[in-house]
């Protein structure tokens, strides 16, 4: 265990940055997100959730494939390099780092996506445990202890102290790397574990946090995918994207060409299940109406994904598509919906 | 609130209406949703508050295709959005059933937040029926006030008033929240230079992450397949992959929906990174209203919009050169 003072910070992130990339949650136009760092940079590091998750660092929402040149009647084809230089993602939470498993289970499985796997082997963490977490948050729900991210590095923010603890060894390269701004702090892992309990505490009030799952699992897809449920829950919804794309999790995409005039560059972009373009084949499209692509995400993430990947669900709690939907509908809702039809916890 | 599900529950009752068209509650104090109730039963979770933000003409072009009335309740604002849906034909008068309902200035949870207020269990002073001017926030980390004023949508502060432009019968009172000019936000970036102007806009419309909340939500965007999802388009309607939303998709809506954006700055409500999207659509307004003499969509059915009407006084595209 190490520590630094909050105030020193910035130092600590000019070190970082002079030998790699960083990204840290920043004020920008009055909304955080995570940003490459600058000395410029309006660091925010109390806010709890960056509009989007950080998972932009690993899976960005477009990037380029390859290229395709025009030149008379020859064409090249330029594939687009990997990620080769390391990089260090500082300040996600305890649910951003449970979403890169998820992320994990689908890109690095066979066939492995070389795009995110040189992103996650060249990227470091150092995730920030809460300190207040908020009404729209359920990560306990999922299995996430908010009050130690698993990580890299864990970190904890404690009366204007960082306390900094490397976890794998990724995480003690980072901290060698920048040790001469680190003190040790052994002696104070005391007040670390204070922290840890009085989170948990505050954990416990919250109204989401003893949401219960049951009857949300692999084998329920008959049983769900045929409720008349649906057609009521999807009413309110403006099939907008925001859901899916302020989520850690979703990792939905669509690979599209770009005509540059002289050539094509292929690339792909999120996708979400709520566009009506989602899943659209030479064929047609398998889902035709918003009632279908509505459930589509909720049993994604509750049915389907822990059918396909040992019980392991693809939502992390992290509470972002409850702050924003337009519509204020959430994956909290789809399940206590079907609670009320009889699968309450007693 | 009681009286507008006792008024809903007769006009279910007597067959006037299959259906009503209001506010669900949600399990936290500030999350109503737009919701269809069809039994008496079913109005329990009905919510009428300063959450209620949500502009339910909208959803009124799928419930003009159901059988039977759908009553459907509408703030003074929201009925400039019906009855622009009503010019272009995109809802029918006859299925539905309105009920105007008053408004003291709609909240902004985000303002909310912003004040630094987390953890909340429940909000008092949001209640219709409660003039309060001071929100008191129940939070698990204490008890916290917001002026109400202070955490109102923006577009609250310039209100169109009070009054309802269409409507079958009216329920609640309403209350004066303009405190501001309706144009200031304009004139205070037409006031910037060109170089201001493009820095401001670059970094507004850079935070975009081309969720489409603005146009989905949007009562002047109605058209059945938008030109943006259509799958021949060279640029895709959810990469944010260059600077198009900067340069194009705003602009182009915004384009789209001049003369006909009533102002209900929905767009604004929903964008999660909050851009205010609203600034593009009253510039139109304000130059239009300039050019053409002014104008308001949606405040009559009958009148003829200046950009699809044309007299031998309207402007020549020139006086733009010319103005500057």
């Amino acid at each position: 265990m190490y520590k630094i003072a909050k105030d020193d910070l910035n130092s600590l992130f000019r070190l970082i940055a002079s030998g790699q990339e960083l990204y840290l949650p920043e004020n920008i136009g009055g909304q955080v997100n995570f940003a490459p760092w600058s000395e410029e940079a309006e660091v925010d590091l109390d806010t709890l959730k960056t509009v989007k998750s950080p998972k932009d660092a690993f899976f960005p929402q477009s990037e380029n494939l390859y290229t395709v040149k025009r030149d008379g009647k020859k064409l090249s084809v330029e594939p687009e390099k990997l990620k080769e230089q390391s990089f260090v993602v500082f300040g996600m939470r305890a649910c951003d780092t449970a979403g890169l498993k998820v992320l994990d289970r689908v890109f690095l499985s066979d066939p492995v996506d070389t795009f995110y796997a040189a992103r996650r082997a060249h990227g470091t963490v150092v995730a920030l445990a809460c300190h207040e977490p908020e009404e729209s948050c359920f990560c306990k729900v999922f299995g996430v202890d908010c009050a130690e991210p698993e990580a890299d590095v864990a970190a904890w923010i404690i009366d204007g102290t960082l306390y900094w603890k490397p976890v794998t060894e990724k995480g003690q390269a980072l901290t060698e790397s920048v040790k001469e701004l680190l003190e040790p702090a052994d002696d104070e892992a005391g007040k670390v574990e204070a922290e840890k309990d009085a989170v948990r505490g505050i954990r416990e009030q919250l109204p989401y946090m003893n949401l219960s799952l049951e009857g949300w699992n692999g084998d329920a897809l008959a049983e769900k995918f045929d409720s008349p449920l649906w057609e009521e829950l999807y009413k309110p919804c403006l099939a907008c994207g925001t859901c899916t794309f302020v989520c850690p999790t979703c990792q939905c995409y669509d690979i599209k060409d770009y005509d540059t005039g002289h050539g094509v560059q292929r690339y792909r972009c999120w996708d979400s299940c709520m566009y009506s373009d989602f899943t659209m084949m030479a064929h047609g499209n398998n889902r035709t109406s918003q009632m279908q692509r509505f459930r589509q995400r909720f049993m994604h993430k509750l049915v389907y994904f822990p059918a396909n990947n040992d019980g392991m669900y693809s939502c992390v709690g992290c509470g972002r598509c409850v702050e924003k939907c337009p519509a204020s509908l959430n994956i909290v809702k789809v399940i206590k919906s079907f609670q009320d039809q009889g699968g309450e916890k007693a | 609130m009681q009286e507008l599900i006792n008024r809903a529950k007769e006009l279910l009752a007597d067959n006037t209406v299959a259906r009503v068209l209001g506010w669900r509650a949600g399990d936290l104090p500030y999350d109503p949703e737009p919701a269809y109730f069809e039994t008496e039963d079913a109005l329990k979770d009905f919510v009428y508050n300063g959450f209620c933000g949500a502009n339910l003409s909208k959803y009124m072009i799928e419930a003009s295709k159901l059988e039977g009335k759908t009553l459907v309740f509408l703030k003074p604002c929201d009925t400039y959005s019906f009855n622009q849906l009503l010019k272009e034909h995109r809802v029918d008068r006859e299925k539905a059933y309105i009920i105007g309902v008053g408004c003291k200035g709609k909240l902004d949870i985000e303002k909310i937040r912003k004040q630094g207020v987390k953890g909340i269990r429940g909000i008092s002073g949001a209640e219709m029926t409660d003039d309060a001017d001071v929100l008191t926030i129940d939070t698990i980390y204490g008890e916290k006030t917001c002026a109400y004023q202070d955490v109102m949508l923006g577009r609250c502060h310039v209100c169109k008033g009070k009054e309802h432009k269409v409507y079958d019968e009216l329920i609640g009172e309403s209350r004066e929240t303009t405190d501001a000019e309706r144009f200031a936000e304009v004139e205070a970036i037409e006031a910037m230079s060109p170089q201001e102007r493009f820095a401001y806009f670059k970094k507004e419309l850079s935070k975009c992450i081309r969720c489409n909340a603005c146009r989905n939500v949007c009562p002047a965007c109605s058209c059945r397949k938008c030109v943006f999802d259509s799958n021949k388009f060279d640029s895709s309607q959810k990469a944010n992959a260059d600077s198009f939303e900067e340069k194009m998709f705003h602009i182009i809506r915004a384009f789209h929906v001049a003369g006909r954006c009533t102002d209900c700055g929905e767009c604004s409500r929903v964008c999660p990174q909050g851009i205010p999207l609203h600034l593009f659509n009253r510039k139109f307004i304000k130059e239009i209203d300039q050019l053409y003499g002014e104008y308001q969509a949606g405040e009559d059915t009958e009148s003829k919009a200046p950009l699809t009407d044309y007299t031998f006084e309207d402007a020549e595209p020139s006086i733009i050169g010319e103005r500057g």
